[in-house]
């Protein structure tokens, strides 16, 4: 069993007007199946209103299903007594940085977690430590959040959830605020967590450069699972990932208008080298 | 008609041990019906300029002149000021109140005192300007997608008639269809009206694409003003501010340094599939 796994999970929102009244039901997530191995890199896409977020919160049991079931390390969430357990093993780090901080100091931010779990005094700082010098914040641990910037501030919050020890980290649409530069950092560390820590992640994002290095996509609509594979196999689409209110990286872009004017590339061209290379060797047969 | 920035320089905490200049002798020319980029990283100074645009904020040193007067004149009127130039905040759809779309929409042009008839044919020109279906006029506004929920905002600054209307990051958190259609909506609404447009933006690729002329800013500094093409020509200088060119301007130089025959100053998509094909195709 993976770390996240759903058997045809439903949410359901109830609409009620200003009396109170039902006014209808909205299914925001329609039985979605997900099996989400221990390490991976997810990225999860999909437009605006297509469920991202609800599925997103089902994964530390903020929200719970109306249907169907979702097990976050074998833990099923509608259990109460396992909440506190599944909220340690999957952490969320959400869009406004500005909204998830509360300590005066970056370091007491960051400890807020792990000294709520119990943890002794003397672990707590070994973990803000090394949480901190995970995100390449620890040079700023005296720092008051407020003189941080966006990307400082949000990669404080990623802090803030690894010192909890987690096994798996939820990021809802992290860099949506941030600068290009706050883009790279955040983006930089979540990688980090991933390749070194081997944290699981699960991405929500719409910048689409940011997840051509994830294991794998999964693309909603209409709070289903409308497409998944690996970035290659969901850009070589480009059509169909238009249809669904998306895009693809520049780079894909650009290879395959080059298509369009009769140019042999393959689908799913993602990094800018492979796409430089790709043309030198057409420049270099044409010659 | 047009707004000049004559040194115009800002420090917060004047006074203060804490004084940050925000702006630093900032000299500019808007003329009327110009698309401009404004971009620059997190605390650079592109909000500060913006809100002395519209007398949000008062210059601390030299002068702004909208349409040939100084706004901080005694006798100047700062309410037509701000009708004149509209600012839309980020995440405008916060500053969503009224029970339905319309009313909300009403709001500005029944403030700046106008009548009945005139404030409703102005909300229904700005609700059909920003591309609204006609049935979420008379929807809660909290009821909207995120991208309507945008364009409704964006409508109640337009239903006050602005000559020069403002964008501080307007597709901030929307899907990338719903960042395509705001733009082109406003790209519309430039050529249909000719109104001076302000678009502050992070996307390199969104500034590339649509507008013609970009500021650049710099610890408090307007760094460059030129056309997209000329300032993404020093991304080096750009990285360094912590920003980027649009990704197509790397791929450009790459392939120009290993031989090929292409303009490494292409800033679109469009540009740069051009010069490749033709290069390609010799």
């Amino acid at each position: 069993m993976g770390i996240i796994e759903t058997d045809k999970l439903i949410f359901e929102y109830i609409r009620r007007d200003e009396d109170g009244n039902v006014e209808g039901i909205t299914r925001a997530v329609d039985e979605v199946d997900l099996d989400i191995t221990q390490g991976d890199f997810i990225a999860i896409l999909g437009h605006n209103g297509s469920g991202k977020s609800t599925l997103a919160k089902h994964m530390n049991a903020i929200l719970t299903p109306t249907e169907g079931t979702i097990w976050v390390d074998g833990r099923d969430t509608r259990k109460e007594d396992e909440v506190w357990e599944i909220r340690q093993t999957a952490g969320m780090v959400f869009q406004n940085p500005d909204n998830q901080i509360i300590g005066q100091v970056v370091e007491e931010d960051v400890g807020f977690g792990p000294e709520n779990m119990g943890v002794p005094t003397k672990e707590i700082w070994e973990r803000v430590e090394e949480s901190l010098k995970a995100v390449g914040m620890y040079e700023f641990r005296k720092y008051s959040p407020n003189k941080l910037s966006g990307g400082q501030k949000q990669r404080v919050s990623i802090a803030g959830v690894l010192a909890m020890h987690p096994k798996c980290i939820v990021l809802d649409e992290p860099t949506a605020m941030l600068d290009p530069n706050g883009r790279k950092e955040v983006i930089r560390a979540v990688r980090a967590l991933n390749d070194v820590e081997n944290v699981t992640v699960i991405l929500i994002t719409h910048y689409m450069e940011e997840i051509i290095h994830a294991d794998k996509v999964f693309v909603m609509d209409a709070g289903r699972i409308a497409m998944q594979g690996t970035p290659r196999e969901i850009f070589s689409n480009v059509e169909k990932i238009k249809e669904l209110r998306l895009d693809v990286p520049q780079v894909t872009l650009l290879a395959h208008e080059l298509q369009k004017r009769g140019i042999d590339l393959p689908d799913g061209i993602l990094g800018t080298e492979e796409l430089v290379n790709e043309i030198m060797k057409r420049s270099k047969q044409c010659q | 008609m047009s707004i000049i920035l004559d040194h115009v320089s800002h420090v917060y905490g004047n006074d203060t041990t804490l004084a940050v200049k925000a702006l630093d002798d900032v000299s500019l020319m808007i003329p009327d019906g110009q698309f401009i980029g404004l971009i620059g990283h997190t605390g650079s100074g592109k909000s500060t300029l913006v809100q002395h645009l519209n007398g949000l904020i008062k210059a601390t040193g030299g002068h702004i002149y909208f349409n040939g007067q100084d706004i901080d004149d005694k006798d100047y009127d700062k309410r037509e000021l701000r009708s004149k130039v509209g600012l839309v905040f980020q995440y405008p759809e916060h500053q969503l109140f009224e029970e339905d779309v319309f009313k909300d929409v009403c709001f500005g042009p029944k403030n700046l005192g106008l009548s009945r008839q005139e404030t409703e044919l102005r909300a229904y020109e700005a609700l059909k300007k920003v591309g609204l279906p006609d049935e979420c006029f008379y929807q809660s506004p909290f009821d909207l997608s995120g991208g309507q929920k945008r364009r409704a905002a964006i409508a109640g600054v337009l239903a006050m008639k602005p000559e020069v209307l403002i964008l501080d990051e307007p597709t901030a958190g929307l899907d990338p269809k719903g960042r395509e259609e705001i733009l082109s909506q406003i790209v519309k609404l430039k050529e249909e009206s000719q109104i001076t447009i302000i678009l502050v933006s992070h996307s390199m690729e969104d500034v590339a694409e649509y507008v013609e002329r970009i500021l650049v800013m710099n610890h408090g500094k307007v760094v460059y003003d030129d056309v997209p093409r000329e300032v993404f020509a020093h991304y080096r200088e750009l990285e360094e501010m912590g920003l980027a060119a649009p990704q197509v301007t790397y791929i450009m130089h790459k392939l120009k340094a290993k031989g090929l025959d292409v303009d490494e100053n292409a800033t679109t998509i469009k540009e740069a599939a051009d010069m490749i094909a033709r290069a390609l195709k010799g």
